[in-house]
């Protein structure tokens, strides 16, 4: 068969099957031709990363309407982009699966259908994030997965909600402008939206991309010397660094998960940060080049702090959290340091380190989510004080969180350690000790924040009011946690795909980037 | 049956056991029979490995980081070898005799979650085989993770206040030293050296300085939370809320002892004696040795509280291992493979006896154990024949640990350490004797001597496994020679 196709199915499919929702109206329906959608998706990333991962160069490309890069749209798939869709398809599908249950009570049936379009339109800005090789197309499917996550958000369902939807909103957007002034500026000096030619550019003399006609001061300075230049790597890098929820800038974070509908959180706790992780390696690694960023720039300088700040910071802002979700969420904060410690690095360790964990933490966090929605259903309260005693009413639910609060601690035979590991060996290769502490001893707050939970609702009565009756979640419901937060554990033994396919994803960003 | 498949069975029948505990619930006889008969075949399966010890077997089960370009990967796997064997066999035959007295014990107090109670028991046990046969320190951690997890629930058993304090202090420090210390330790390890295998004569000679092998092997030592070496002690006496069957065979076998076993096996497998010796990396870690067993048994003495008392004998006692594998001398390293078996035999006797107590006259404080002898006659004389094992006087086995340990010292020309092991002796005396002297020679305090008619002895469950216990302690004083040449065989390369 001819595979050829798949990149531009990836990102069409989501994108048409977003109005027809609308036209279907009804819940049932609506939600049937989602999930269907969604695990279409999923098979489609899936056989494309086997396809990348068999192909000599290890990475696809596909013209757009056969036009010509870098004159036309280039959609181009390395393994590292291969595996982020994997990740973003696959939570995809198994929250759209079990949305309509997990919608039940949050959002009114009749606005369903409006609901499965946003979420539809919401992965097609993810997919096409991940497919494509051109700056500008990456600026347009941010906004369209920013503006539908704002959507998503505000349909939570107390009035919170909103509030946070609009904070998410105004941090978001000026993300989104610096990122646009950043491409911008890209634009102006190389005169090329294309990334694999932005990058060749980038080193040439600015005689060489302007031409002899040009009027130069300094024609032999390279254009990645310019002011321009570092401005645009400036604006990008804060851009992304709001869309990722970096310490500091990760204020909208807590408030869009703990108030978004729980399928909401679900998503976009596996995928949204995620992919903005990807756009930054894109940027600094691909585009910019480690010897610019690193050697030039010193982004190490600002990015290694920031991480082990988000690290131990959020991680302790988590165990002081009443409500479940913010638990999670502050938590959520804290791993995204250790990705961008991975990526701060810049050596192949690390940058293989920060991808695993991109991966594992995804698959994690999405199931720890979806163990809430669990909780949700059977009850209203969120908080540590109204789960306790859950462990006895719903057994099979809280066992799948403490699979995936280990996880997060990073006990061993769980991805967490995985991806630990190979973060603090990253760290030990180049003597950095006290980054491998403090990264251990971010574990540590893991542990307290985990175990609140864990000692509430395994080891603490419930009030006289609660009934001591097992409730399980719904089937489905509880499925989906599992399997979830099940990879949480094959992954944690099984790691020839996440980390032999994160050493090559890695080789290939070095390797083309310096 | 390969040795290879024997191992692995070995960690994976209590896990199975563990299962099935719970599947049996609802039917505590049938539950009960479960846990002895797989204790009996564990405890089969580990005397048929003592065969094959000298082949060294070795078993993969799945790497867990993948090879790179310049690195091995990192496995779980099993290996056969004298020291594994030996504490394995000591904690698989002191299982059963504790589920026995368990069984005893929680029906006779009539204690709640019984069926959560056993199936942890089980997956603790499990964990102690793996640490007992890791073939590497990744697997060592592993199993050490899951035995801290594992045991969370026994200490907290009770599920009061004071007991979910407990557990919380009983996590953070064991798991809190062994994230931040022993995960560094084994990842520093790794950076050094390239393996992470256990293997004779070390894997660090030649790929580390003095200073650091000394700092090194501090993160091993401080790392390893369940050696309770002070000052991460606090957690020992804090657990000792949990049932006492737990505190018997957790608190005084299998947690401490994968603590002490940890150590010594890093001591021998991954640095080596011979570069403890000469690199003096280790002399501190003598006198923090040194001086934890002193400061231990100091406490002890003030502990009025019995159980207390004896958790306080646990971390001095834990220290004379620690110091045999910081001697870094042969006499050192059997004295302390010896002192896990025979410490374990007298211990768990201390402790089965101070269950037994608590049952039969319900008393905790050893000011209230005037006369008590004469009512439970074996009770105490198992007692005393603990006590005199864990001071290391013959003709019990703890006197060949302490006279191995006491060589080491002079081997090593530390002369003050043996002088602190013999003040030490003095102070084991001073706190453990006293209490059977008073058991059988004082009178019985007015008021309540009327218990002497109505009550007797515990139940034949917790009485039986304590007189197999106390007499374990007497029969390894006359058969200490197969250990020794079991040992031997470690320190000879």
């Amino acid at each position: 068969m001819n595979w050829q196709q798949l990149p531009i199915l990836q990102v069409i499919l989501p994108l048409l099957a977003a109005p027809c929702c609308l036209l279907l109206r009804r819940s049932r329906w609506a939600w049937g031709f989602a999930s269907l959608v969604g695990c279409l998706a999923f098979l489609i990333a899936a056989k494309q990363l086997h396809v990348i991962h068999n192909s000599p160069a290890g990475a696809i490309s596909y013209q757009l309407g056969d036009w010509v890069a870098p004159f036309g749209i280039e959609y181009r798939l390395d393994r590292l982009s291969g595996l982020v869709l994997v990740v973003v398809t696959a939570i995809a599908a198994v929250a759209l699966s079990v949305s309509r249950r997990l919608l039940k009570g949050e959002v009114p049936e009749e606005r369903h259908h409006l609901f499965f379009a946003i979420f539809l339109l919401c992965l097609t800005g993810l997919s096409g994030i991940v497919s494509t090789g051109d700056l500008f197309n990456v600026f347009v499917f941010l906004e369209i997965a920013s503006l539908s996550s704002y959507v998503l958000i505000s349909m939570g369902r107390d009035r919170r909600a909103l509030l946070a939807a609009f904070q998410y909103l105004v941090m978001g957007t000026i993300g989104s402008t610096f990122l646009l002034i950043g491409i911008g500026l890209a634009y102006m000096m190389t005169g090329t939206l294309n990334m694999a030619d932005l990058a060749e550019r980038l080193t040439m003399t600015l005689g060489s991309v302007y031409g002899e006609g040009a009027s130069l001061e300094n024609p032999a300075l390279p254009v990645n010397q310019t002011r321009t230049i570092l401005a645009a790597f400036g604006f990008l890098t804060v851009g992304l660094a709001l869309k990722l929820a970096l310490f500091p800038l990760h204020a909208w974070l807590p408030n869009a998960y703990a108030t978004a509908p729980t399928v909401v959180s679900t998503f976009l706790a596996g995928t949204s940060t995620k992919v903005a992780y990807y756009v930054l390696l894109r940027i600094i690694f691909t585009i910019f080049g480690l010897t610019f960023a690193f050697q030039q720039v010193g982004l190490q300088y600002l990015l290694t702090p920031l991480a082990v700040t988000a690290i131990l910071v959020a991680s302790a802002i988590a165990a002081y959290q009443a409500d479940l979700r913010r638990l999670l969420a502050y938590s959520s904060v804290a791993q995204i340091g250790y990705l961008v410690l991975g990526l701060s690095f810049a050596t192949h360790a690390g940058v293989t380190a920060g991808i695993v964990h991109l991966f594992n933490h995804a698959l994690m966090k999405s199931g720890l989510f979806l163990v809430v929605g669990c909780i949700a259903t059977r009850q209203s309260g969120l908080t540590l004080e109204s789960i306790r005693g859950l462990g006895r009413r719903m057994p099979l639910t809280m066992a799948a969180f403490v699979v995936g609060g280990l996880g997060l601690i990073g006990v061993p035979m769980t991805s967490g350690f995985v991806s630990k590991w190979l973060l603090v060996s990253a760290a030990l290769e180049h003597d950095r000790w006290l980054v491998a502490v403090l990264v251990l001893v971010g574990s540590l707050l893991a542990i307290v924040y985990v175990w609140r939970v864990i000692e509430a609702a395994y080891f603490q009565s419930p009030d006289e009011t609660g009934s001591d009756e097992v409730g399980e979640a719904p089937v489905g419901l509880l499925l989906a946690a599992w399997v979830l937060l099940g990879a949480t554990l094959v992954l944690g033994v099984y790691t020839d795909l996440t980390v032999g396919l994160a050493r090559e994803a890695a080789t290939t960003l070095l390797g083309g980037g310096s | 049956m390969s040795p290879q498949s024997l191992v692995l069975a070995a960690v994976v029948m209590p896990l199975v056991t563990a299962v099935l505990v719970a599947a049996c619930g609802r039917r505590p006889n049938l539950r009960e029979t479960v846990t002895l008969v797989s204790g009996g075949l564990l405890l089969g399966v580990v005397c048929l490995l003592v065969g094959s010890v000298d082949a060294r077997p070795e078993v993969n089960v799945i790497d867990v980081i993948p090879g790179s370009f310049d690195r091995p990967a990192i496995s779980i796997g099993f290996h056969v070898e004298p020291l594994g064997v030996l504490f394995a066999l000591v904690a698989s035959g002191l299982w059963i005799v504790t589920s026995v007295y368990a069984i005893g014990y929680m029906r006779g107090h009539g204690e709640q979650n019984q069926t959560r109670f056993f199936a942890c028991f089980a997956v603790a046990i499990a964990a102690v085989m793996g640490i007992a046969f890791s073939r590497n320190l990744l697997t060592l951690f592993l199993f050490y993770e899951v035995l801290t997890l594992s045991t969370y629930p026994l200490v907290t058993h009770h599920g009061t206040e004071a007991a979910k304090r407990a557990g919380r202090t009983y996590l953070g420090i064991l798991m809190g030293t062994s994230v931040v210390g022993l995960l560094l330790a084994i990842l520093w390890t790794w950076q050094l050296a390239g393996t992470l295998e256990f293997r004779v004569g070390g894997i660090l000679d030649g790929h580390v300085e003095p200073v650091t092998a000394g700092v090194l092997l501090a993160l091993f030592a401080f790392g390893t939370g369940k050696a309770a070496l002070m000052p991460l002690h606090r957690w020992l006496p804090a657990a000792m809320v949990a049932p006492t069957p737990v505190s018997a065979l957790l608190h005084a076998v299998a947690v401490v002892k994968a603590g002490v076993f940890t150590i010594l096996k890093v001591g021998v497998y991954i640095f080596g004696t011979d570069l403890l010796s000469s690199s003096g990396a280790s002399v501190w870690l003598m006198y923090v040795a040194g001086a934890s067993l002193l400061t231990a048994s100091l406490i002890a003495l003030t502990r009025d509280n019995l159980k207390e008392r004896l958790a306080y004998s646990t971390i001095s006692q834990l220290a004379y291992i620690v110091l045999g594998v910081a001697l870094a001398t042969r006499s050192g390293v059997i004295g302390s493979g010896m002192h896990i078996v025979m410490h374990a035999f007298g211990k768990i006797t201390l402790f089965f006896c101070a269950g037994a107590i608590l049952i039969a006259a319900h008393k905790t404080r050893v000011s209230e154990l005037d006369g008590l002898g004469r009512r439970m006659p074996w009770t105490f004389a198992a007692f005393s024949v603990g006590a005199l094992s864990v001071i290391g006087l013959p003709p019990v086995g703890g006197s060949w640990s302490k006279w191995f340990l006491a060589l080491g010292t002079v081997e090593a020309g530390q002369w003050p350490l043996l002088g602190a092991l013999m003040i030490s002796s003095l102070l084991n005396i001073a706190y453990l004797v006293p209490i059977p002297l008073r058991a059988f020679f004082r009178d019985a305090p007015p008021g309540v001597g009327g218990d002497e008619e109505t009550g007797g002895e515990a139940p034949v469950a917790c009485v039986v496994p304590l007189c197999l216990t106390a007499s374990g302690c007497v029969v390894l004083f006359f058969c200490a020679d197969p250990i020794y040449q079991f040992l031997l065989s470690v320190t000879v390369n």
